[in-house]
């Protein structure tokens, strides 16, 4: 179980979180909606530590994300960036292996490429993409390269940043279905955040709203359409009216 | 405004080089720390060597080779003022070993390889690959900056000794092909009266224009701003920055070496 309490964080004069309160029971799949630039993406890094909040504490199974152990804490997670963040100096099937050709979790190079290749396959891509370098592959392709990446190493723990954001409405649907398996399958605690409905209403168990810092409204995912909460209405609708200000 | 504001304005100035110079060295000192703790990277480092090392061989030796040979004629014209032709090969020797060998190597390396580091890091910052590395449990000091300012520390110097005897022989060239020196004559005043600290002191500068290299191309590649015009901005500063710290570094080793 993922718990914030209270999180601040500020850049500069901008507080772009002003106490964030949140939990996300294991196994479950959240999804964080927002506007750009609410702080939807400093939430998640404040999560794995990229970013550290000015106050408030993050809870991972009862345990302070700021003082465990970072690399037993980073094992239990897996992360899909927006762009896919792949290197591209390595080969496809040794950036979804990275984890496993160092580190805690090494192991032999067969081994790893084998891992490689079959969660390549298990997001729909072929063993012959294994050998290509990242630039030689589509924006669709990268994404699932990305997924096969965030879950090489078994995660507890998945983020998704933006999964079908630059993506066509058929590829979003295609990653947003691999997302939904996969995180069913393995049982993992899922964080999203997007501002593409279309995947909040394919991915998410419950949805959190973020705005002006703080978590405006959470529920699970069937009352989204039903709840009278204006941000979640104007958000939703992609209404320009609304307590959200159009111009930001 | 008030006549305190320039006073004010240059003491910011003052203040941000301060800060700036106290971020290089906890930078420096960070790298310096994840050098002799594990986990290590060799396959980064060799790549890093042959990228810094072998790659820039053409550029520092073309350099070393034009400016050996200008050096003979510079030598030669000014030394026939008072009949001291004689010293063109001794003075090339020691001028290219000391100093032109070490500091045009360490300029044009840190042309190549500062720009290309900071581009490179400057990249992975903006598309996110180095928070990608640090959520896969790879601390990017270790993996990227490490194998980099190693790899730099020593190749530069191997760069500098192989400068230096392209530049010793463009001399010659030069020397004996168009001044009309004997080159057997040539030769021995070249080893005569060159000393074997001439060479490793150019070398000891080498190794630590190296290290300013490949540190000032990781340290403006990590701290890049944000999209091309940030990582722009960042190899702009990065070769700034290095050349001007080769330059000073060159005249304080050079009096800590050579200083009566």
């Amino acid at each position: 179980m993922i718990e914030l309490r209270d999180v601040h964080k500020a850049f500069g004069k901008n507080r772009v979180l002003r106490g964030v309160n949140l939990t996300v029971p294991s196994g479950e799949s959240m999804v964080i909606i927002g506007g750009s630039g609410t702080g939807k993406s400093v939430l998640l890094k404040c999560i794995l530590g990229l970013v550290h909040p000015d106050s408030g504490a993050i809870l991972l199974d009862g345990e302070d994300v700021e003082t465990a152990a970072r690399d037993a804490f980073l094992a239990r997670f897996g992360m899909l960036f927006q762009g896919g963040a792949l290197f591209d100096s390595l080969p496809v099937w040794q950036n979804v292996a990275f984890r496993l050709l160092r580190g805690s979790l090494k192991r032999p190079k067969d081994e790893a490429r084998e891992v490689a290749i079959e969660k390549l396959r298990r997001v729909g891509l072929k063993p012959d993409v294994a050998d290509l370098f990242p630039a030689e592959l589509s924006g669709g392709m990268q994404k699932r390269v990305g997924l096969a990446r965030a879950i090489a190493a078994d995660p507890e723990v998945i983020f998704f940043d933006e999964p079908t954001t630059g993506l066509d409405p058929i590829m979003a649907g295609v990653i947003n279905e691999l997302i939904r398996e996969i995180v069913t399958e393995m049982g993992a605690t899922a964080m999203t955040i997007t501002h593409d409905m279309t995947s909040v209403r394919a991915i998410a168990d419950r949805v959190a709203m973020l705005h002006d810092g703080v978590i405006q409204w959470t529920g699970p995912i069937a009352e989204m359409d039903t709840t009278p909460d204006p941000y979640v209405q104007q958000f939703t609708h992609g209404r320009a009216e609304g307590p959200i200000a159009a111009v930001r | 405004m008030s006549v305190l504001a320039p006073i004010a304005a240059l003491g910011r100035l003052v203040l941000s080089g301060l800060a700036m110079l106290g971020r290089i060295a906890i930078f420096a000192g960070e790298t310096l720390s994840h050098l002799v703790r594990p986990p290590f990277y060799p396959k980064e480092f060799l790549a890093a060597l042959m990228q810094i090392g072998w790659f820039s061989l053409p550029v520092v030796g073309m350099t070393a080779l034009f400016t050996g040979g200008a050096l003979a004629l510079q030598i030669y014209a000014g030394g026939a003022r008072f009949s001291a032709e004689a010293v063109v090969p001794s003075i090339v020797a020691i001028g290219m070993v000391r100093e032109l060998g070490p500091v045009l190597g360490g300029l044009m390396v840190a042309a190549r390889v500062a720009s290309s580091i900071a581009a490179e890091i400057g990249t992975m910052k903006v598309t996110e690959q180095i928070d990608a590395l640090t959520t896969l449990s790879t601390n990017p000091m270790k993996y990227l900056t490490v194998p980099r300012v190693l790899a730099a520390t020593l190749a530069v110097p191997v760069l500098v000794a192989v400068g230096d005897s392209i530049g010793i022989f463009g001399g010659y060239l030069v020397g004996v092909n168009r001044l009309g020196f004997n080159p057997a004559t040539y030769l021995k005043n070249t080893r005569e009266f060159l000393e074997v600290w001439d060479i490793v002191s150019g070398l000891w500068k080498g190794a630590a224009f190296g290290f300013i290299v490949a540190l000032m191309g990781c340290y403006y590649g990590m701290n890049s701003g944000r999209g091309a015009q940030g990582v722009g901005r960042a190899t702009k500063a990065a070769v700034v920055a290095a050349s001007v710290l080769i330059l000073a570094t060159n005249y304080i080793l050079t009096e800590v070496f050579f200083s009566a």
